[in-house]
C-alpha cells in the first residue's frame, strides 16, 4: 500500500530494527541528523546517520509548538518520551498521555500524533528521530479550548466508547483533513485503516467524519 | 384517611453545627421511570459528559498516571506450555543499573501450565530496562508434553496437562429429554455435523494492569478494571484490610470480561512497589496481556438435529466439549440447545484441559459460541427441510418479542433479498442473508450506591464508586438526577470510579446500568422530597404539595406563582447541603431481567478469493427502558462490529508442535478495521425502512418493549452476530464454514467440499 495514502511516515521499518536489536543492551542508535527535516532516509542510504548513546542523551522536542528538553535513551520510542518516560523525562505537568499505547508495534494506532503534518505512529518512531521536526499531539489540537470539527462531532455521533483508542483516531482524522477537507468514505476509511476501536465504533467515527467533512466544506467554517 | 409517611435522613442546623437527623415524608407513589414521552432527558439521544475529554486526551487511564520516581513493571514469562521449574535466578536482573525490585510469582518446583504463564515479576526506572532486565533472568525449565488442540487433548493417549487428574476431558455432565432415540428414528428431515466456535481474546486497547503507590501501609491504586471496589477488597490482602486501600478507575480501556480481578499483574505491582519503595506502572504490554491469561473459551459440538415434514423440531442429540485451558468452561450449549428447542433433547457435555492458560468471561460468556454453533445447524436443517429459516424457527419458538423483533429485523434487512436456496446466485461474488439470536439477563441487583449532593450554591454532584467500561456510565449519573430535579444535564456533575463512594459494583452480565441506574434513580427522589421540604416550609405548604418543573423550579401545585427558582431554593439549604441516597427496596422495581435480540446480515463472499465482506448489518435489541438512546444504538454498534471480527477475522490460533502461541499481538490475531466493518452508521427510527439493496452500512434498532424497567444490553447485542454472518455466507454459497472464524481459507476449503473435493 502507497504509504502516502495512509497518510504515516516511513519511519516504520527502521523502528522497528533498531528497537529490535537493541535486545539486551542500551543499544546506540543510528538517528537522522537534527536539522535535516525529511532527509533521515536519504542520510541513511548515503551512511551519513549520526551515531548517538548508548545511554541516555539529551535532546530538545518541539512538542505543540513549545521546545522541550529530555534525557532518554537513545532506543525510546516518540511515545513514550510523549508519555513521560525517560531518564530525565517530561515533569508531570508536562508529559501528554492523551496518545496512548495500545500495542508498541505499529498496528493499533493508538499512539498517532502528526510530525510534520504527517500522522505517524508515536510508537514506530524513535524519539531522536523526532528531533527538528514539528510534533503535533491531541492536547495540541484544543489549546484555545475550542474543539475542532471532527473532535466536536466524534462527540456528537457518539465516536467512541471506552475512549483509548479516540486521541489515535481523531489525529489520523485530522491529518486527513488538513490534506483534504472534504473526504469521501473510503477516504475516511483509508486514513483510519491503521486505528483499532476494539469497541467497535466505526460506524459512528465514519458519520462524525464525514459530518465533520460537511462542516469543513461550509464556507462560514473554519477547517479541522 | 391518615397518610402513610416513611423515615429518609436529611442534614438540618441546629445551633450552628450542622447535624444528621431522620425526618418523614410522606411515602409517594411507588417508583417509576415515568411516561417516556413526558420526559425531558431520559430516552433521548444525549451526548456523554466525557466526551470532551476523551476526543481531547484529557481523559486519565491507569496507564497515564504519572508519579515522581514511578518504575515500570514487565513480566518474565514461560516460554515453555508444559514444564517444571527447576530454578530461577533473578541476580543478572537486579544487577542492571535502573532495575529497582525483581519479585518471583512462581517458586522452584512450580509447574507450568501454558506459554505465558508468569513466572517473576520486574520494575525499572524505563520500561526499556524492564525489558532487557526479564531476558537477563535466568530460569531453568524441565520439558514436558504438552497439548494445546481440543480434539487432539481428548485422545486418551495424549499428555495429560494436570497430574492431578486422570485425564483431559473432564467435568462430565449431560441430561436428556424425551423419547431422543425414537425420535431420531421417526425424523422426516435430519442433520449431523460436527461445529467449532474458536477460542478468542479481549484485546482491551488498553491492556490490564494498575498503577500503584505506597504510603506506609495505606496504597493507592489507579486501575483499569471492571470492579473498582472488587480490586479494592484485592489488594486489600495486602494492606491490612479495605480500609487502607484507595482504587481509582476515571476512564478504563476496555474491559469485555476480562477485567474483574486485579490479577497476577496486581499481585506483582503490589509487591514492586513494596520492594522498589516507588510508585509503579504495571500495565501490561501486548504480548503479555495476550498471553499471560484472559481467552474466551472455544467449543467444539457434534450435533444430530431432527425434524418432522412440517417443520417441527422433534429431535436434538447433542455433544458438547468447552476449551477450559487448564480448568472447566461453559457454555449455554450445555443444556442441549439455544433459544430454539427441539421437543425432545440429549445433550452430553464435557471440559476439556489443554495446555493453554486461563479463560475469563467474554462480553456474553459463551453464548456467541453456543449461538453459532446452533444457528448453524438450525438453518443446514432448514435447508434440508426446503423451509425459509426465520418460518423454521418461528414455527419453533413463540416468544412474542422475540417473534416481533424476528419481523422487524426481516422487514428492515430485506430478508426476501436471500438466497431462495442457499448458494444458488450466479457469479463468483454471491450475496447472501442470514440471521441470529441472543437471549441474555441483565438485571440489576441491590450493590451500588449513589449519593447525590446539592450545596446552597445550587451545585447538584452525583457520586458512585462506579466504573465506566465506555457505555457511558456518566450521562445517566448526570441525567437521572437531572430529569428528576428539572434541571439541565449540565447542571449536573457525575463523579465516579473512586472506591470511597460507597458500595461499588461489578460491570458483569450487563448488570451495571440495571444496578446503578435505580439507586440514583432513588437517590434523586430522596433529593427531590428533601428539598420539597425545604420549599413548602418557605412556601407555607405541604411537601406533599409541592411541583417540580423545568428549570428547577419547586411550587406550589396549582398556584405556580407561589414558587421558588432553583437558586433561591438551594439558597435556604445548611452551609455543607444535603445529601441523599436512596433505598435499594423502592429502586428494585426500576429493573428487570431477560431481553433477547437478534442480528441480520447481508454478506458478498468471493468464491475466487474467499473473501467475505460484510454488506449491511442490522441489530435489533430490547432494554425495557431506555435511558439514553444514543449510548443504547452505540451498544449494538459495537456488539455489531467485534461479532463481525469473531465471524471472520479473531482467532487464537496455537502450534501443535511448540504448544505456542502464534499470535499473541495485533497484526496475526485479526480485529475489524475501518475496512471490514461495513461502513457508516445507520440510524432508524420509526417507521422503520427496508434498507436498499446497495445501501451499506451497520443499522440498530433499540426495539421498544415497553415494561418500564431497565435491563441491560452490552452483552446481548453481540451475541447473534456471529451466527448471522455464518448463516449469510451458507445462504450466499450454499455450504456452512463449520470451523469458525470463517477465514478465506476455510470458506474456500467450504467451497472445494461442496464440489466433491476435501474439506
Amino acid at each position: 500500500m502507497d504509504q502516502e495514502q495512509n497518510g504515516r511516515s516511513f519511519v516504520v521499518t527502521r523502528r522497528s530494527f533498531i528497537k529490535g536489536a537493541g535486545a539486551g543492551v542500551a543499544g546506540a542508535a543510528v538517528v537522522g541528523g537534527s536539522a535535516a527535516i525529511d532527509s533521515n532516509t536519504e542520510a541513511e542510504a548515503q551512511g551519513g546517520g549520526q551515531r548517538i548513546g548508548p545511554g541516555p542523551v539529551r535532546m530538545t522536542l518541539n512538542i505543540n509548538g513549545v521546545n522541550r528538553t529530555v534525557e532518554v535513551e537513545p532506543r525510546t520510542t516518540l511515545i513514550n518520551v510523549l508519555r513521560g518516560v525517560g531518564h530525565r523525562p517530561l515533569s508531570p505537568d508536562q508529559a501528554l498521555t492523551g496518545s496512548k499505547v495500545g500495542c508498541d508495534r505499529g498496528s493499533c494506532g493508538a499512539c498517532t500524533v502528526m510530525v510534520d503534518g504527517k500522522a505517524v505512529y508515536g510508537c514506530m518512531m524513535l524519539a531522536a528521530d523526532a528531533r527538528g521536526r514539528k510534533i503535533l499531539t491531541v492536547e495540541g489540537l484544543s489549546q484555545t479550548g475550542k474543539l475542532t470539527a471532527i473532535q466536536q462531532q466524534m462527540v456528537e455521533k457518539d465516536g467512541y466508547q471506552c475512549g483509548f483508542c479516540t486521541p489515535g483516531f481523531v489525529m489520523s482524522l485530522t491529518a486527513l483533513m488538513r490534506r483534504k477537507a472534504n473526504p469521501t468514505l473510503d477516504e475516511v476509511k483509508m486514513a483510519v485503516s491503521g486505528n483499532t476501536c476494539r469497541c467497535g465504533t466505526y460506524p459512528r467515527i465514519f458519520e462524525a467524519a464525514l459530518a465533520a467533512a460537511k462542516m469543513n466544506a461550509a464556507p462560514a467554517r473554519k477547517g479541522a | 384517611m391518615q397518610q402513610k409517611t416513611k423515615k429518609i435522613k436529611s442534614v438540618v442546623v441546629e445551633n450552628g453545627f450542622e447535624k444528621e437527623v431522620e425526618i418523614e415524608v410522606p411515602v409517594g407513589p411507588p417508583a417509576s421511570w415515568g411516561d417516556p414521552k413526558a420526559l425531558r432527558l431520559l430516552g433521548k439521544r444525549n451526548t456523554r459528559p466525557d466526551g470532551p475529554d476523551k476526543v481531547t486526551g484529557r481523559a486519565r487511564y491507569a496507564s497515564d498516571v504519572i508519579l515522581p520516581g514511578m518504575c515500570y513493571g514487565r513480566f518474565v514469562m514461560s516460554p515453555y506450555p508444559a514444564a517444571k521449574i527447576k530454578s530461577i535466578d533473578l541476580g543478572p536482573a537486579e544487577r542492571i543499573n535502573g532495575v529497582k525490585a525483581a519479585v518471583l510469582l512462581l517458586q522452584p518446583g512450580a509447574d507450568v501450565l501454558y506459554h505465558g504463564q508468569p513466572v517473576a515479576a520486574i520494575a525499572a526506572i524505563t520500561p526499556e530496562i524492564a525489558e532487557d532486565a526479564i531476558r537477563a533472568v535466568r530460569v531453568e525449565y524441565e520439558t514436558r508434553p504438552h497439548v494445546v488442540d481440543l480434539v487432539k487433548a481428548t485422545n486418551p493417549n495424549a499428555p495429560k496437562v494436570r497430574s492431578d487428574v486422570p485425564s483431559n476431558v473432564q467435568y462430565p455432565g449431560g441430561s436428556t429429554k424425551g423419547d431422543v432415540d425414537g425420535a431420531l428414528k421417526s425424523a422426516a428431515a435430519m442433520i449431523h455435523e460436527t461445529y467449532e466456535a474458536q477460542t478468542r481474546l479481549h484485546c482491551c486497547l488498553e491492556t490490564h494492569g494498575h498503577t500503584v503507590k505506597w504510603d506506609g501501609d495505606k496504597l493507592t491504586v489507579w486501575a483499569s478494571t471492571q470492579f473498582v471496589t472488587g480490586v479494592r477488597d484485592e489488594f486489600a490482602r495486602d494492606t491490612g484490610g479495605p480500609q487502607n486501600v484507595t482504587v481509582i478507575t476515571e476512564h478504563m480501556g476496555g474491559g469485555f470480561g476480562s477485567k474483574f480481578g486485579r490479577g497476577t499483574e496486581g499481585i506483582a505491582v503490589a509487591q514492586l512497589a513494596k520492594k522498589a519503595n516507588a510508585p509503579v506502572k504495571f500495565l501490561l504490554s501486548r504480548a503479555e496481556e495476550q498471553l499471560a491469561n484472559y481467552r474466551g473459551p472455544g467449543v467444539r459440538a457434534e450435533i444430530k438435529l431432527g425434524a418432522s415434514a412440517d417443520g417441527t423440531l422433534t429431535v436434538g442429540d447433542v455433544k458438547v466439549w468447552n476449551n477450559g485451558g487448564a480448568s472447566n468452561a461453559n457454555s449455554p450449549l450445555d443444556q442441549g440447545f439455544y433459544i430454539i428447542e427441539p421437543q425432545a433433547r440429549r445433550v452430553q457435555r464435557w471440559g476439556v484441559l489443554t495446555n493453554t492458560g486461563g479463560t475469563a468471561a467474554l462480553r456474553a460468556p459463551g453464548h456467541p459460541q453456543a449461538a453459532v454453533i446452533w444457528d448453524m445447524a438450525l438453518d443446514a436443517l432448514a435447508a434440508k427441510l426446503n423451509m425459509d429459516p426465520l418460518e423454521f424457527r418461528k414455527k419453533n419458538h413463540n416468544d412474542p418479542v422475540r417473534v416481533a423483533e424476528w419481523d422487524l429485523g426481516a422487514k428492515v434487512i430485506g430478508w426476501n433479498r436471500r438466497q431462495r436456496t442457499p448458494g444458488s446466485a450466479a457469479g463468483t461474488r454471491k450475496r447472501g442473508v442470514g440471521m441470529g439470536s441472543a437471549t441474555w439477563g441483565g438485571g440489576g441487583s441491590k450493590s451500588a450506591d449513589c449519593t447525590i449532593e446539592i450545596k446552597p450554591d445550587g451545585k447538584v454532584r452525583a457520586y458512585s464508586a462506579v466504573q465506566d467500561l465506555g457505555v457511558g456510565v456518566r450521562l445517566y449519573v448526570q441525567s437521572i438526577p437531572a430529569e428528576e430535579l428539572g434541571l439541565q444535564l449540565a447542571d449536573v456533575e457525575p463523579i465516579i470510579g473512586h472506591s470511597t463512594f460507597g458500595p461499588g459494583k461489578g460491570s458483569g452480565g450487563s448488570t451495571t446500568t440495571a444496578s446503578v441506574a435505580p439507586a440514583i434513580k432513588m437517590s434523586a427522589v430522596q433529593a427531590r422530597e428533601q428539598l420539597a421540604i425545604v420549599a413548602a416550609k418557605k412556601l407555607g405548604a405541604k411537601p406533599e404539595e409541592i411541583e417540580v418543573v423545568p428549570r428547577g423550579r419547586f411550587q406550589v401545585k396549582g398556584s405556580p406563582a407561589r414558587g421558588l427558582a432553583w437558586k433561591e431554593l438551594c439558597a435556604l439549604l445548611p452551609p455543607s447541603g444535603i445529601k441523599a441516597k436512596g433505598d435499594w427496596n423502592e429502586a428494585s422495581d426500576l429493573q428487570a431481567s431477560g431481553v433477547r435480540g437478534c442480528t441480520f446480515v447481508e454478506v458478498e463472499v468471493d468464491t475466487e478469493t474467499g473473501k467475505v465482506t460484510v454488506i449491511k448489518a442490522l441489530g435489533v435489541q430490547d432494554c425495557g427502558f431506555v435511558l439514553n438512546r444514543l449510548q443504547a444504538e452505540n451498544q449494538v454498534t459495537g456488539g455489531i462490529i467485534q461479532g463481525i471480527g469473531t465471524a471472520i477475522l479473531e482467532d487464537r490460533r496455537m502450534d501443535n508442535v511448540t504448544g505456542r502461541m502464534l499470535n499473541p499481538n495485533f497484526e496475526d490475531y485479526k480485529l475489524c478495521g475501518s475496512f471490514e466493518s461495513g461502513g457508516v452508521n445507520i440510524t432508524l427510527d420509526p417507521p422503520y425502512r427496508t434498507l436498499g439493496p446497495e445501501e451499506r452500512g451497520i443499522a440498530t434498532i433499540i426495539f421498544d418493549n415497553p415494561t418500564g424497567k431497565v435491563s441491560g444490553i452490552g452483552e446481548p447485542a453481540i451475541i447473534g452476530v456471529q451466527s448471522a454472518v455464518a448463516n449469510a455466507i451458507f445462504n450466499a454459497i450454499g455450504v456452512h464454514v463449520k470451523e469458525q472464524p470463517a477465514t478465506p481459507d476455510r470458506v474456500l476449503a467450504a467451497l472445494a467440499s461442496l464440489k466433491g473435493g476435501r474439506a
